[in-house]
């Protein structure tokens, strides 16, 4: 089979899967997963040959593997969908690919397939354990199996076809589609559960949230077609004579040039999906899904998803800038967001205590790493961190699901009354699950950069010495003290997870995860390490040269106009990782090491300061008072209220009361004394005219279709006269 | 006027009369052979602007199903039909007022296009290329997509169609 | 011959007559007939303009107007197969076809 039709297969068996769960296998819980982890599986397969073939290939930037159909008929041209791998969709495509699989084999076991359906589970309410006697006649309570099992799976499948689309497709319209499939998938996957009402909150801030950014990308989209005339990404970001007339020429807002305006655009449709500042807010509460689908979603693909957009379209961003020049408007943009982004979760991501919420906000944090890289020019070093970031995230979201899934047997064994998420009420778990304690520790370490073993080191090694040798002081500082803050709390995750004493009984029961769900930890696990190896700088010092450093050539080749001669490696921004990496590690288990009680050392010292962070600066509350509560206030009293209950009703009960009020006149007045019943009638007859007008307001589908027609051909009218006038 | 354009006008008229009838006319079943009529006059449209393939078809698909559909399921729900006394909603007159509204900027928006007072020339034979059409459809880099697209539309309609109106009473006794 | 206009203007009064049909019929198979007829309109132009564009530009041969009006003949068969099945169905449920008289919906 040749590449092209490889390529073209990699999305296939998971969309089919998708359906065929949804359609039948519904009912049959072990079908639907052998479905989809077998579509997923073959797609892993199709992607690796993929890969290998992409990695065999000499100029693979110059000549990607593209195969397109005509699609559209615009006018006198076709639209043509296609797919592309270059060596950036080739990179990306390893990682979506592995964590895909992984996360589909752990879904296995983190739904506790092959338990007893428990008694009081109903679907869109987490299981909450079955009672099964053994031979003895004891009872246990034990983990029960989802209920909605199979409708997970299918989500899920769903959501793999569409990060494939997203990855392999050659333009940007089908890159939005595969964007706006995920938006749902993942809308409907944080309401998994949809019975709960903080589920259903966090589903729509999510959806709502991300709607934000994706409106301001479909501006950029609609802006770069009018005035190219094709999204595909070879004519546009191949081709230097577009990128020019972009850059050179001025839009209409703010004196930037379009090729600014347009970077600007879709960069915000980053911050939605990146879960960048401002829109950040989603990412922490879409916590409430299953924690597969927070590794999945909203640390390995979706949200990665938008930093590769901005990877993608870095030439279009730095069109006019050359390494060591003025940054371009987009990129400063950038630069300060990630930056700031960067520093402003790091801090949040201290306080918190629950597990999941610390890795949210550091997802947030690492995000705006690669975007502040980004926006400093260091376009491999961005690609090189999105790929170990996914891996070591992913991991480190296993992990605290496998950490709640052990604490959740604790519970369900003790029957204390504890949040199975909070880090405060764990404490000793190393010992009752080993290999989830070691797998959980290079994830950590990863993500805080421990020198020379990690993969993390290597990527946020290359971003602070692009940052540095750039120039961008600024954003240099700012990485280095979110990367101090990064090491001190993933330390304090570690030592209050799993050193110490248990600090619960239900944590003195917990219990290693079964190992479909460990399995896949290990191979993340050894990915964390090693992913790191194939960018080792050649500059660095001792271990440069040894392995050649794949990663720049590969990736790097993406940039062939711009690559410039990389500034003189420096030694500051190498020592300025080790140490932040090693200090904040070892600060982090310095102030946790001794913690006994379910209380966090830092608030005494901290004060009020640790009360903002707790609160996460109040961003939350502070949206709630400018966005949410005028528009509920507009929903419910302004228009439900005063417009429909006061004004429209008010209308109609009194043409109600008014015939009541005329049919008692008549009654009392003339007809009593005259003729008492047809009184009587007419004032009933009124009051029923009254009640049927009031009723009579809804259901006649083709008045409504009158009024409506009716207003667009006055519309037409108004126009026409205007135009008329003109 | 060339003989021709009397012919058109004749068409043209029937074709809109038996349109109105259509819409007014108060017994089902008759505007339902009103609007066979109407059909045809737009058949023979097609023929005037030398689309004779599509003449065709018009008579065959909706001449001869369509029309014949719709004759049939108003036999099947004739009960209520005839009984039922007026067919159109008491103020028919603002819809009017909207439809003639409509027209106007219609036909003045048309009048604006440059090409509006233009005649049609006989085009030479041949120019309605069937073949021509026929790959045009089953080619990749034609409309193989969208005419694929459209008979899978139809076969889930039809489906859909089978489902909607099966009638399950009948399993159920 | 005959003027391109008069075809259009054809086409939109047919056009008109049928949203009129549609709005005003209180039985649904007369709403689908209404939406026949304007379904009837666009193919008229849509044939009418094939002609003048096959008469402007001589070569090559105009293909995607008869696509195009192919395409609507296909949907109308679509529409027509499923509107009257609806109708169908409607009538076994509530023994009727008037549409006024079809409130589930209604507040």
């Amino acid at each position: 089979m040749t590449t092209e039709t490889l390529i073209w297969l990699i999305p296939l068996p998971p969309v089919l899967a998708f359906f065929v769960i949804m359609l039948f296998t519904n009912r049959r819980k072990g079908l639907s997963h052998w479905l989809g982890v077998g579509a997923v599986g073959i797609a892993w397969l199709a992607a690796m040959l993929v890969f290998f073939r992409a990695i065999g290939t000499e100029g693979l930037a110059e000549h990607p593997f593209v195969s397109a159909i005509p699609w559209l008929p615009t006018g006198d041209t076709f639209f043509r969908i296609g797919v592309q791998v270059d060596p950036l969709s080739a990179v990306t495509l390893f990682f979506v690919a592995w964590t895909i699989l992984m996360i589909f084999i752990y879904s296995i076991g983190y739904h506790n397939y092959g338990q007893p359906a428990g008694e009081h589970d109903r679907p869109g309410f987490p299981p909450e354990g079955a009672t099964i006697k053994d031979e003895k006649g004891h009872t246990h309570k034990v983990p029960s199996v989802e209920p909605m099992y199979s409708r997970f799976f299918a989500l899920i499948s769903l959501f793999a076809f569409a990060m494939f689309l997203l990855v392999l497709t050659d333009n940007l319209l089908i890159l939005y589609v595969g964007w706006e499939i995920m938006g749902l998938c993942s809308y409907l996957l944080i309401g998994f559960w949809y019975g709960k009402e903080s589920a259903r909150a966090a589903m729509i801030k999510a959806f709502l949230t991300t709607r934000v950014g994706d409106v301001f990308m479909l501006l950029g989209l609609a802006a770069l077609y009018s005035i190219t005339g094709t999204l595909n990404y070879q004519q546009i970001l191949g081709n230097p004579q577009v990128l020019e007339q972009l850059a050179g020429s001025l839009s209409p807002v703010l004196g930037l040039s379009w090729a600014g305006l347009i970077g600007i655009l879709i960069f915000i449709g980053t911050v939605g999906k990146s879960a960048q500042f401002p829109l950040h807010v989603w990412l922490p509460d879409a916590m409430e899904g299953p924690t597969p689908v927070s590794a999945m979603i909203h640390a390995a693909t979706m949200v990665s998803a938008g930093v590769y957009l901005v990877i993608r379209f870095f030439p279009l961003i730095s069109a006019g800038w050359a390494p060591g020049g003025e940054l371009t408007t987009s990129m400063l943009v950038m630069g300060i967001i990630g930056a700031f982004t960067a520093i402003f979760a790091a801090t949040i991501a201290v306080a918190q205590n629950d597990i999941k919420r610390v890795l949210a906000y550091s997802t947030i944090s690492q995000l705006g790493y690669m975007v502040a890289a980004l926006g400093v020019g260091a376009y491999v070093a961005a690609a090189f961190h999105l790929v170990t970031h996914a891996f070591f995230k992913a991991l480190l979201f296993l992990g605290s699901g496998s950490v709640i899934h052990g604490m959740e047997h604790g519970v369900l064994h003790t029957g204390e009354h504890i949040d199975a998420q909070n880090m405060l009420n764990m404490g000793g778990l190393r010992k009752k699950m080993p290999l989830t304690f070691w797998t959980f520790l290079i994830g950590g370490f990863a993500l805080s950069g421990f020198p020379l073993v990690t993969a993390g080191f290597w990527s946020k090694d290359e971003i602070l010495s692009g940052a540095f040798s750039g120039g961008q002081m600024g954003v240099f500082i700012t990485l280095a003290l979110a990367a101090l803050l990064t090491a001190f709390y993933t330390m304090r995750q570690i030592t209050l997870t799993f050193l110490g004493q248990p600090r619960s009984k239900a944590a003195s029961h917990a219990q290693e995860s079964r190992p479909t769900m460990v399995i896949p930890l290990v191979i993340l696990a050894f990915f964390a390490v090693t992913a790191g190896w194939a960018g080792i700088p050649e500059q660095f010092p001792g271990l440069g040269g040894l392995v050649p450093n794949w990663f720049e050539e590969f990736v790097g080749s993406m940039l062939r106009n711009e690559h410039g001669a990389e500034a003189s490696h420096s030694l500051v921004p190498l020592f300025t990782s080790l140490a932040v990496a090693l200090g904040g590690l070892l600060i982090g288990w310095l102030v946790y090491r001794g913690v006994r009680q379910a209380r966090d050392p830092l608030e005494k010292a901290l004060g009020s300061l640790h009360t903002l962070l707790k609160n996460k600066y109040y961003v939350d509350e502070l949206y709630s008072l400018i966005f949410i509560r005028p528009s509920i206030w507009l929903a419910e009293t302004f228009t439900d209220k005063w417009l429909d209950l006061g004004l429209i009703d008010g209308i109609l009960h009194a043409i109600g009361r008014l015939g009541l009020w005329m049919g008692r006149l008549l009654r009392n007045v003339i007809d009593l004394p005259i003729v008492n019943g047809a009184g009587d009638a007419a004032a009933n007859g009124t009051r029923g005219l009254g009640a049927y007008l009031r009723t009579r307001q809804a259901g006649r589908v083709q008045l409504y279709m009158v009024i409506a027609v009716g207003l667009l051909v006055a519309a037409g009218l108004l126009f026409y006269l205007l135009a008329g006038t003109i | 006027m060339s003989g021709l354009q009397i012919i058109f006008i004749l068409v043209a008229a029937v074709t809109l009369f038996s349109a109105l009838m259509v819409v007014t006319v108060r017994r089902m079943m008759h505007a339902a052979l009103w609007l066979v009529l109407a059909l045809f006059g737009v058949a023979v449209m097609f023929a005037t602007l030398q689309a004779s393939f599509f003449a065709v078809i018009q008579v065959l698909v909706y001449i001869g199903a369509i029309a014949i559909l719709i004759i049939f399921s108003i036999m099947l729900t004739q009960r209520v039909l005839e009984t039922s006394g007026e067919q159109i909603i008491r103020n028919w007159w603002l819809p009017a007022l909207v439809a003639l509204v409509l027209f106007g900027l219609l036909a003045s928006a048309l009048s604006l296009w440059r090409g509006f007072g233009e005649q049609l020339v006989e085009l030479p034979a041949g120019v309605e290329n069937i073949p021509a059409l026929g790959k045009a459809l089953v080619d990749p880099a034609g409309y193989a997509i969208p005419f694929e697209v459209a008979s899978v539309l139809l076969l889930a309609a039809l489906i859909g169609a089978i489902y909607v109106a099966i009638d399950r009473k009948e399993k159920a006794k | 011959m005959i003027p391109i206009s008069w075809y259009l203007i054809v086409a939109a009064a047919l056009f008109c007559i049928g949203l009129f049909g549609v709005f005003v019929r209180k039985n649904a198979v007369g709403i689908l007939m209404g939406v026949e007829l304007m379904l009837n309109a666009v193919n008229i132009n849509l044939i009418a303009f094939w002609h003048y564009h096959t008469q402007v530009m001589a070569n090559p041969p105009q293909i995607s107007a008869l696509v195009y009006v192919a395409i609507v003949f296909i949907v109308a068969a679509a529409e027509v197969a499923v509107g009257l099945a609806l109708v169908i169905s409607a009538y076994r449920r509530r023994q009727t076809v008037v549409v006024d008289d079809m409130n589930l919906l209604k507040g």
